[in-house]
């Protein structure tokens, strides 16, 4: 060691435990932040995390464990102790109100709540001198629910710098980011920390931790498994800490793409705030073809006319060699289209009902599990029974609640459920979000074998890793419009990066001119 | 011909103001609940209550202005229990607006039973009497039906720029639109949702209680039952039709009540030609065709119906 | 605090919410009857006499158990699918004016065609009534529970516009009603010197009907994933709008033949106060049987006896029977936070 002089721990966490019910998310974790760094706090999906990080704002009060902001202890379970103290936090999904202005938003909780007016004109010059020195410009007037996504996370930022957070958690800020915007994000980081701040970095994302971060932390299973200076470790090392094992990533052998199963020609439509213009892209009956983009350039438009949600309003929707009958999800479940929703939660399952009322929620009607309007109790349990198992879907038994499915075996009962019955072509739409690195794996490989087996898949995902694991080709959304589909072995981080962000790599013309 | 006579009769105007009262009062109170995030179903059985105990303790010997704090305080306690039910414990705020509407009805009759056995004619009492403002008064035709009229109109009338000074200008309203639009950014900004909306339930519950209160202890002079006849229900089709704005509020109320004025002079013109009971029915028709109007492009605040639970994304 | 979701909620735990809550509401009442000024325990046993103490009191408790029965199971189908109708009291006034219309001599069948007649005329006037709310609801987003109580109102200024005016009875001697029921409508009595009439029987076919249907047939399964996930039944590809239209036909139609229980069994004519507010206590019988169509039965049997018995206990301490409306809505209130004991285990955090 060549010096002796420790630097200031500004903030120390000792021996946080949490519990939820059967779940230990947090295990008797204990970090410390010093002055003017960053630390990277990774792992995957459900490692514990924002369960940290929420205890540390106050949203949850741990079960044992304390936290003490530069010496003095914080009060639990009160994010305006936390404010006071100087901790800032920016969420994962943002917490604006779109009705309200820039200004609002920001100043909210700000002045005391009896003081009889507000000090808005003080407010707005206050702002305007963080924005100047932060690089993060936004009209202050302007409704947020009119922001980009970029614009957004400006003012998430804008309102933790105004209530002078000196210690700073970003909780998967770059999520909704493309390449060069993350670039964009931590320059501003580096300059906070320039101005004495300090940030914790929450990632599941190995390179931008090893971009961004001095020290790591990896979080494995709701415990600190290693503490890393990034200067001393490598990728592996992390990968490996953060996983615990060897993961096989599953092989993606070349096959001939065969027929197309799903044709868009031209296709141009407008469906609650997502659009597509002029989208002509080919599915094969043995491809993957991946749509890469930042969440808001089309994809739920994209997702929602293939899942039967929309209808065009020009150009055609060709399924399996046939115009598309009509477009109510009805008719895409009896054209054979299998759909795997973006959101379990909201448009995949019912909770309230039974593992296998929901595996039979799209093919009640079927001759095989209804007669006459009857409901043949005894087939739909044998039929939940043999595709829990085939699918191993864990956790409860077929006349169970689906609500106490965990989430990765709520994605394999929509699995279950669309893939067992071989549907020539599947829609699949961030299908591995918030899963753990197990059930990921496991919904890959069930996407590769779905494919081999002849099966046309069109993955939409935010997830680049993702995408370049499973597609056989690559089309990126931008604003509606897709860019020409990409090989994948040619296609690489760098090039998708900048295709995301809207920068063509050959003429302006060329996204529509281009056969999928 | 009459109809022409009437739209320039003070009387009518007059009448438009004095109707529009409950409704300002009812519509304003529901307005804070709703911009809070929660939907208050007990309106009506609030607006019984509160004509119940108002009338009762001026009854019972007390002072008018009394009456009013009392109504406005038993109102509160109705706004805390449905705030205990829909908001600290998240239950339907469907199902406990109606539970609440049916209890605060049946023990406004129970106690009015109770407190006042079985007499033939329900008994009156000294309601408020017209105030003349000096000098705005004597204004012609405005000054008869504006500026005549009883304290609680002015109560009123006051509380439309007060509620929407408080929605837009200063902190506490901030916070409380905030908490209707998304509660996780107001828990985030160091604020606490439930107390905040527990508080606009409770202010907005007392205010709906004045409201009734004015009909027992301002306009008639005895409490009888069904008095509140559906104003609590048209008042949250008001509510809708203003999207949640205070002025249009007014508006809305002050339209709702010419509308109602205008029934009973048409009814008493035409007894022969058509029932009256048609007339009776056009409030509610009215609201429903408001309804109609305003639903499709209205801006609810996001976060309505929707509980909040501390930490849970 | 925090409430953590149970994995499996057993019968017997769902049993004990509304089990609870009448526990809770009858303590509570006590309050009250103590305030009233009377004895409490002689007042409870009025209540409980009067309610099931003797043959005749018990044919009435099912007598006023019937209607309620219709009112309830219409609540418990239409808040399933998250449509709240509020507008029972209309659709039962719609279905008494249909059945006044069918059967005071409009038509001339023999009674197993007349009452088939009748009951089928109110449930289309019923089902039409809520229509209207329904399809606001679903083309242009207004909210339904706003429309269907105001259509109550208006409904009831109907019913008073026809008995005062075209349909009073000429031979009523200046009392608002209508002509009766021909003989061939009339429900037939079931127990001699009481009240109580097929109606009852009509009320367990159908609670047992809407149960076959909910649990086993198409219809109530989309009916439930409607209501307890809407997106995920529109992903699904279940027509939700033709559910929730099927929904209020039944819903409405249902509520409805409690009117022609009461104009064709209870009292034999039309008049304006055949309802003191079954559509609402329907409310409160719906949510104490926790939406549950058999236990339907069961919470409206209480819910009659609790009115009965107040009707009997007001004759014998002098205390207004408005008591048995509140004990109702406090029975209602404690039923929602006893469903959440049941559905939520209390954990500090």
């Amino acid at each position: 060691m060549s010096s002796n002089v420790q630097p200031p721990s500004v903030l120390s966490v000792r021996g946080i435990s949490k519990r939820f019910g059967d779940i230990q998310a947090n295990r008797d974790i204990s970090l410390s932040l010093n002055a003017g760094e960053v630390l990277a706090l990774l792992g995957e999906n459900g490692a514990g995390k924002t369960t940290l990080m929420s205890i540390l704002f106050g949203h949850y009060v741990a079960d044992a464990g304390s936290i003490e902001v530069n010496g003095r202890p914080l009060p639990p379970g009160s994010p305006s102790a936390a404010i006071d103290a100087g901790i800032g936090m920016v969420h994962q999904h943002f917490t604006l109100a779109d009705n309200l202005s820039v200004l609002d938003n920001v100043v909210l909780g700000t002045e005391r709540l009896w003081s009889p007016f507000q000090r808005r004109r003080q407010a707005r010059d206050r702002l305007s001198a963080l924005a100047d020195r932060f690089g993060l410009n936004v009209d202050p007037d302007a409704r947020v629910g009119n922001l980009s996504v970029g614009e957004r996370q400006r003012v998430e930022l804008l309102k933790v710098l105004y209530r002078d957070a000196r210690i700073l958690i970003l909780d998967e800020p770059t999520a909704v980011l493309t390449p060069q915007e993350a670039e964009a994000l931590f320059q501003t980081l580096t300059e906070m920390v320039s101005n004495g701040l300090s940030v914790i970095f929450i990632s599941h994302k190995l390179n931008e931790v090893m971009a961004i971060a001095q020290r790591i932390a990896v979080l494995r299973h709701g415990a600190v498994v290693g503490e890393y200076n990034r200067a001393d470790t490598s990728r592996t090392e992390l990968a490996t800490a953060m996983v615990g094992r060897e993961v096989a990533s599953p092989t993606r052998t070349q096959m001939d793409a065969g027929e197309p199963v799903l044709e868009l020609k031209s296709v141009s439509l407008r469906h609650n705030n997502s659009r597509l213009l002029h989208a002509t892209l080919k599915v094969g009956q043995h491809e993957v073809l991946g749509i890469a983009g930042v969440s808001g350039n089309g994809q739920t438009a994209l997702a929602d006319l293939v899942s039967g949600l929309c209808v065009p309003e020009s150009g055609e929707l060709v399924v399996l060699g046939r115009p598309a009958g009509g477009h109510t999800p009805a008719h895409m479940v009896a054209a054979g289209v299998g759909r795997i929703p973006e959101d379990r939660h909201t448009a995949g399952v019912v909770h309230e009902m039974t593992v296998s009322e929901n595996l039979v929620l799209e093919s009640y009607r079927q001759p095989e599990f209804s007669r006459f309007g009857w409901l043949r109790v005894r087939p739909i349990l044998e039929h939940a029974r043999t595709l829990m198992e085939r699918y191993d879907v864990r956790g409860a038994g077929p006349d169970t609640r689906t609500s106490s499915l965990s989430g990765g075996n709520m994605q394999k009962l929509i699995l279950a459920r669309v893939l067992s019955r071989r549907p020539p072509l599947v829609l699949a739409c961030q299908p591995t979000r918030g899963l753990d690195v197990g059930a990921t794996a496991y919904v890959h490989q069930q996407i590769l074998e779905t494919r081999n087996q002849g099966s046309g898949i069109l993955l939409i995902s935010e997830d680049l890793d993702e995408l370049l694991t499973l597609s056989d080709r690559i089309m990126v959304i931008y604003q509606g419009e897709l860019s020409p589909a990409i090989p994948t072995e040619q296609a690489d981080r760098a090039r998708l990066g900048l295709l995301m962000s809207g920068q063509r790599t050959t003429g302006p013309s060329s996204g529509r001119d281009h056969a999928a | 011909m009459d109809l022409l006579e009437m739209f320039v009769s003070v009387g009518f105007w007059a009448a438009t103001v004095r109707m529009a009262t409950p409704l300002i009062f009812g519509t304003i109170g529901e307005l804070i609940c709703e911009r809070a995030g929660v939907l208050n179903l007990g309106i009506e059985g609030i607006m019984t209550f509160g004509a119940m105990i108002a009338w009762m303790w001026v009854y019972q010997g007390g002072d008018l202005w009394m009456a009013v704090a009392v109504a406005a305080g038993c109102g509160a306690a109705w706004g805390l229990l449905h705030a205990t039910f829909s908001v600290y414990l998240g239950l339907s705020q469907h199902v406990t607006g109606i539970g609440i509407t049916l209890l605060a009805s049946s023990l406004s009759y129970f106690s009015f039973r109770l407190l006042l056995p079985d007499v033939s004619t329900p008994p009156k009492i000294e309601p408020f009497e017209p105030i003349a403002l000096p000098g705005l008064s004597e204004i012609p035709v405005l000054g008869e039906a504006l500026f005549t009229q009883t304290a609680l109109t002015y109560l009123a009338l006051a509380t439309v720029p007060l509620c929407w000074y408080v929605l837009y200008r200063t902190p506490l309203g901030l916070a409380v639109r905030m908490v209707g639009e998304n509660p996780m950014a107001a828990a985030s900004q160091g604020l606490d949702v439930l107390a905040i909306r527990t508080g606009a339930v409770c202010a907005g519950s007392a205010l709906m209680s004045v409201g009734g209160a004015f009909l027992t202890i301002s306009v008639f002079d005895a409490f009888y039952f069904e008095m509140i006849n559906g104003r609590g229900w048209i008042c949250i089709a008001l509510v809708i039709f203003a999207s949640w704005r205070p002025g249009k509020a007014l508006f809305g109320a002050l339209l709702f009540a010419a509308f109602d004025a205008l029934q009973i002079r048409v009814q008493q013109a035409s007894s022969t030609l058509i029932p009256y009971q048609f007339f009776l029915m056009l409030p509610y028709v009215l609201s429903i065709v408001a309804l109609i109007i305003m639903s499709r492009k209205a801006a609810y605040p996001k976060a309505l119906l929707v509980p909040f639970r501390r930490g849970e994304r | 605090m925090r409430l953590e979701p149970r994995t499996e909620a057993t019968f017997w735990l769902r049993a004990m919410a509304p089990i609870l809550a009448v526990i809770v509401a009858l303590a509570l009442c006590g309050f009250l009857i103590l305030w009233a000024g009377a004895p409490l325990l002689e007042a409870y046993a009025a209540l409980a006499r009067g309610a099931l103490g003797s043959r005749f009191a018990l044919s009435e408790t099912l007598t006023r158990a019937t209607p309620l029965i219709f009112t309830g199971l219409a609540v418990a189908v239409a808040f399933r699918a998250k449509l709240w109708n509020i507008g029972g009291e209309g659709q039962l006034y719609a279905g008494a004016l249909a059945a006044t219309w069918v059967g005071t001599g409009a038509i001339d069948l023999p009674a197993y065609l007349m009452i088939p007649a009748i009951f089928s005329a109110a449930a289309l006037a019923g089902g039409l009534l809520l229509l209207l709310p329904t399809l606001l609801k679903i083309r242009l987003k207004v909210d339904e529970v706003v429309t269907t109580l105001l259509l109550n109102f208006v409904v009831l200024l109907f019913v008073n516009y026809l008995l005062f005016g075209p349909w009073k009875d000429p031979l009523s001697m200046g009392w608002p009603q209508a002509a009766p029921i021909v003989d061939s409508g009339l429900l037939p009595n079931l127990v001699d010197r009481t009240r109580l009439h097929f109606g009852l029987l009509a009320g367990l076919v159908a609670s047992v009907a809407v149960w076959i249907v909910m649990r086993f047939t198409h219809w109530g399964f989309e009916i439930r994933a409607v209501g307890l996930n809407t997106p995920a039944a529109v992903f699904a590809g279940i027509p939700v709008n033709a559910t929730v239209v099927r929904t209020a036909l039944l819903s409405g139609g249902l509520a409805a033949c409690a009117g022609v229980t009461e104009v064709c069994g209870t009292k034999g004519y039309l008049t304006l106060d055949i309802s003191p507010g079954f559509g609402y206590t329907g409310i409160a019988v719906a949510m104490l049987a926790g939406l549950h169509p058999l236990g339907v039965v069961v919470s409206a049997v209480f819910v009659a006896a609790i009115y009965n018995g107040a009707d009997s206990m007001s004759r014998a301490v002098g205390i207004s029977n408005y008591l048995a409306d509140v004990m109702t809505a406090v029975a209602l209130l404690a039923v929602l936070v006893s469903s959440l004991l049941v559905q939520y285990r209390i954990r500090r955090g």
